[in-house]
């Protein structure tokens, strides 16, 4: 099966009209003994067989679906109304390319106008980019940023360890051989906001936390944010947008850069992928900014309409000293964003942000009684939490999923000091049911 | 003609979607932490649907038309892959979910590696990287990461012919190696002298795009690849032009060290307008050891009726991860399903119409507008958008081919032909779509001497005129707002 559209009879009239015999004739450049090698691939398939094919693959995952799921850690189960995918799913959008040419490209370049001021608003910040590929690149781009804002000359940078083990890693591959130091980076020392802040000096080019952080927990990091300023430091808050709905804003607390990933916000969880990466920031760090920006002006008709802006930042123009090399960015997933949010508005998001909360907390609560099971911080959390178990957290996720629940995320496969500790998730899938089930189911590997 | 943004639709009191009352116990908030207003635009779902349909209006896109963005690979994207990437048993799967509970996701992952190692003829491929760019950076990595672990720490230098895509210098730079570009010859192949004066032991590699973005294979690619072997280089293949080699030719088999694949070019997963892309990455088998982390292996093998344990493994010296989690798994699936359905012979077919395609509109055109580079070409061809006789410009035949109800192809680029329209038809293009393209270009070229101010002003049927750029970057409105004073 192929999407060929040329008969054999128009393809003759061509080979003719190109002054070849056949098709062959058309590859004289390649060299002879590489050229036509023989791909030792299955036999193709109609599109009947490959959806069958396809479907047999996809039945034998186990999903959110089939399984009751409190696994979070970076990827979250939320409600997707269905006008979300109606909207993917429309060719304009989906099969269009980068909007380059603005008088045939307004639906897409409005619509990432709309997810920047959607994203700004949620954010409290200035200014935001048409996307970034995930929140991990996300936090290695503000890196970037704080790099060249300081052409350099500071090469530490601060990162609390209590940022998502998997946007550290990528940090470290980003960055290596730039000469920069990672300081905070050290997953056995679970600092205190306090410990961070002294890590901060006159070197120090940003400092970057998580909000909430990787446990869970709800920090004010106004003070930490002055800290760095008072060294003439940035400072980058990655943030779950949906607890952004309930909690004051990385603008509010005075963020140079707000990050994060915006899975959440109605995009699936697709075993990992495509998700998004927002990107904000204060208006006057824009120019170091890596991605597309979309801004407003007029058509020669003196219509309202918007193009690509400040170009010149990018890799197109730039070659080797562009800002960043994006290219391709999430754009549709940035779509899946925006239709969400302004699905939901101001009352649904919250409606969300609190039931997640709430339904979190009820969680925390059933756990906490279990003898054996007790909450490892103290600290406010939204709508994740940690719990020291009485047994090695693998024994008990294989028990959980015998009963058909998609347990927490092993916190101790990263943190040491936290072995035998489950990161729990809850969020508005999840009934008061499910929940005292995941209690009953617990209770019963409490002890040897 | 214009639509009102999302924020100037709003209501207050409407609403999209609602959600239940809670079912548990409302907990205390956390009253310090809260934030003061959230003015997000109130629509019902009604509005936001006609808002997005009147905007979906305003796109050209590839289901409606002819798109011969040339570098692009626009080619039709197939709605079954819309369908399989959708499947609930992958749309609602945890990345992080046990391995036992994940082989469907993991058995495509681990299949589709062993495809892309048999088209491209590496050792080894990382499906984690997120687009072609993210590839580049994670390939010029491990180049870095070789030189390094065999004590070679001087190797500061890549080499980048000056037809290269923007992303290969600035992936460079991004890592801090410098960029030395190395000009075409005049048969648009890289110059074998000055690659020879630029070659010694400070350079890491050299990145080729081959077929580059002239659209030619070059003639010498094996003795590229010797020269830049010769002084302890590596060779970066940018494959974003594959489309032009399935079946044709395995760039690793011409000695090509490393080359990323643009999933949303040549296997058909859509653009999205503008992503998510898809940019995995081969190597040969000596540069293995770096890839990013964790690659998909099979952990037991199986057995009669028992399938094999696909799991999560670690290349010894890797580089490390370049992303949260494994990669865009939904463009996985969708290139899947594209590569089952094609088969070795569908896609060595991709690539001989795709090639047929081009070559059909060169001979069509290269009498109408001059092509600086004339011999067979593969997927691509640039042409200068230039008529005797005339003042118009590459950018206004560009926008006059609007009227004509066709994308236009890139222009300006490569940046080594004077007014450049790169065309690539793809060949997912039937012969009447290519002649009717050919047409107008051939009637604009008429227009561009009898009416230039016709193209000058272009285009003239379009629901939006040429843009005021400037003022564009000049006020900076990058965002609108709810009026101050709109919450309740």
């Amino acid at each position: 099966m192929n999407y060929i559209p040329i008969s054999p009879t128009e393809r003759d009239a061509m080979l003719a009209t190109v002054g070849v015999e056949k098709l062959d004739d058309l590859f004289n450049d390649i060299p002879a003994k590489h050229r036509f090698p023989k791909l030792d691939l299955p036999p193709a398939l109609t599109e009947m067989e490959a959806a069958a094919s396809l479907s047999e693959l996809a039945g034998s995952n186990e999903t959110t679906r089939d399984l009751v799921s409190f696994l979070g850690a970076g990827a979250y189960n939320h409600y997707i109304p269905a006008a979300v995918d109606h909207i993917l799913r429309r060719g304009e959008f989906y099969t269009a390319y980068t909007p380059y040419q603005p008088e045939i490209s307004q639906g897409t370049l409005q619509a990432i106008f709309e997810y920047q001021s959607l994203i700004a608003t949620l954010t409290g910040m200035e200014v935001s980019n048409a996307s970034h590929y995930d929140g991990a690149t996300a936090v290695a781009e503000a890196v970037n940023l704080a790099y060249a804002q300081f052409r350099g000359k500071r090469t530490k940078v601060v990162i609390s360890p209590t940022v998502h083990p998997q946007y550290r890693a990528t940090l470290r591959t980003y960055v290596q051989g730039m000469g920069l130091d990672l300081a905070g980076d050290n997953p056995s020392l679970l600092s205190t906001l306090d410990s961070l802040i002294s890590l901060i000096d006159e070197n120090t080019a940003l400092v970057i936390v998580q909000y909430p952080d990787f446990f869970g927990r709800i920090y004010d990091y106004t003070k930490l944010i002055e800290s760095a300023h008072a060294q003439g430091a940035l400072a980058c808050v990655a943030a779950n947008p949906i607890a952004l709905a309930l909690l004051k804003t990385p603008g509010e607390m005075g963020a140079d850069i707000a990050v994060g990933e915006g899975q959440p916000l109605g995009i699936p969880m697709s075993f990992g992928g495509p998700y998004l990466g927002f990107f904000t920031a204060r208006k006057q760090y824009l120019h170091k900014m890596a991605g597309r920006l979309v801004g407003e002006t007029v058509d020669g008709r003196g219509q309202r309409a918007f193009v690509l802006t400040l170009t010149a930042r990018e890799q197109h123009i730039k070659r080797e000293r562009a800002t960043s090399n994006i290219c391709t960015n999430q754009g549709l997933m940035a779509l899946a964003s925006a239709v969400y949010l302004s699905l939901l508005g101001q009352r649904g998001l919250r409606q969300v942000a609190e039931l997640c909360y709430h339904k979190a907390h009820y969680a925390a609560e059933q756990i906490a009684k279990i003898p054996g099971y007790s909450l490892c911080f103290e600290s406010p959390f939204f709508h994740e939490f940690s719990v020291c178990c009485p047994r090695p957290v693998e024994e008990i996720n294989a028990h959980l999923l015998d009963h058909g629940i998609l347990g927490g995320y092993d916190l101790g496969q990263d943190y040491p000091a936290l072995k035998d500790h489950m990161l729990l998730a809850v969020t508005e899938m999840n009934s008061k049911e499910e929940i005292d089930f995941l209690a009953d189911v617990l209770a019963e590997v409490s002890h040897d | 003609m214009t639509e009102s943004t999302l924020f100037e639709l709003s209501s207050p009191g409407r609403t999209g979607v609602t959600f239940p009352d809670p079912d548990v116990p409302r907990a205390k908030l956390p009253e310090s932490m809260l934030r003061a207003e959230l003015p997000l635009p109130e629509l019902a779902e009604v509005d936001v649907i006609r808002h997005y349909m009147h905007l979906s209006r305003y796109n050209y896109s590839v289901d409606g038309g002819f798109y011969p963005l040339g570098s692009c690979t626009m080619k039709y994207n197939p709605k079954i892959n819309e369908d399989t990437a959708r499947l609930p048993g992958f749309a609602f799967t945890h990345p992080l979910q046990p391995i036992e509970t994940a082989q469907g996701a993991l058995a495509l992952m681990y299949e589709l590696q062993e495809w892309l190692k048999e088209i491209s003829g590496f050792a080894a491929v990382t499906l984690q990287p997120a687009a072609g760019a993210h590839g580049e950076l994670t390939g010029v990595l491990i180049m870095r990461a070789w030189h390094k672990s065999r004590g070679d720490d001087n190797r500061v230098k890549m080499l980048i012919p000056d037809s290269a895509h923007g992303t290969n210098p600035a992936s460079s730079g991004m890592i801090g190696l410098d960029v030395v570009q190395i000009p075409s010859d005049n048969r648009g192949n890289v110059d074998l002298a000055a690659l020879k004066a630029a070659c010694d032991e400070t350079v890491a590699g050299l990145m080729l795009t081959n077929p580059n973005t002239l659209g030619l294979f070059d003639e010498h690619v094996e003795e590229v690849v010797r020269i830049v072997h010769d002084c302890g280089g590596l060779v970066y293949g940018d494959g974003a032009n594959l489309n032009a080699l399935l079946g044709i030719l395995r760039p690793a088999d011409v000695g090509i060290d490393v080359m990323h694949f643009n999933l949303h070019k040549t296997f058909s997963t859509p653009h999205g307008g503008g992503g998510p892309g898809s940019g995995p990455v081969g190597v040969a088998a000596h540069l293995a050891e770096f890839l990013p982390a964790p690659l998909i292996g099979i952990l037991e093998e199986g057995e009669e009726d028992l399938p094999p344990l696909y799991g999560y493994v670690t290349p010894k010296q890797t580089i490390g991860r370049v992303k949260a989690f494994h990669g865009h798994f939904g463009m996985l699936v969708r290139t899947y399903t594209y590569i089952a359905m094609h088969g070795a012979d569908g896609l060595r077919q991709v690539a001989e119409y795709s090639v047929l395609n081009a070559n059909y509109l060169l001979a069509r055109l290269r009498n109408t507008y001059h092509v600086p580079y004339d011999r067979i070409c593969m997927h691509e061809f640039v042409a200068e958008g230039k008529v005797e006789g005339s003042d118009v410009r590459a950018l206004d035949i560009a926008k006059r081919l609007m009227d004509y109800d066709f994308h236009p192809p890139t222009n300006y680029f490569p940046l080594i032909v004077h007014e450049a329209l790169m065309i690539e038809p793809t060949e997912t293009e039937n012969k009447d779509t290519l002649d009717a393209f050919a047409d107008a270009l051939i009637k604009i070229a008429e227009e561009a001497k009898t009416q230039p101010e016709l193209l000058h002003e272009a285009p003239h049927k379009t629901p939006f005129g040429r843009m005021d750029e400037v003022k564009a970057a000049r006020e900076l409105v990058l965002c609108c707002w709810l009026p101050e004073n709109f919450s309740k």
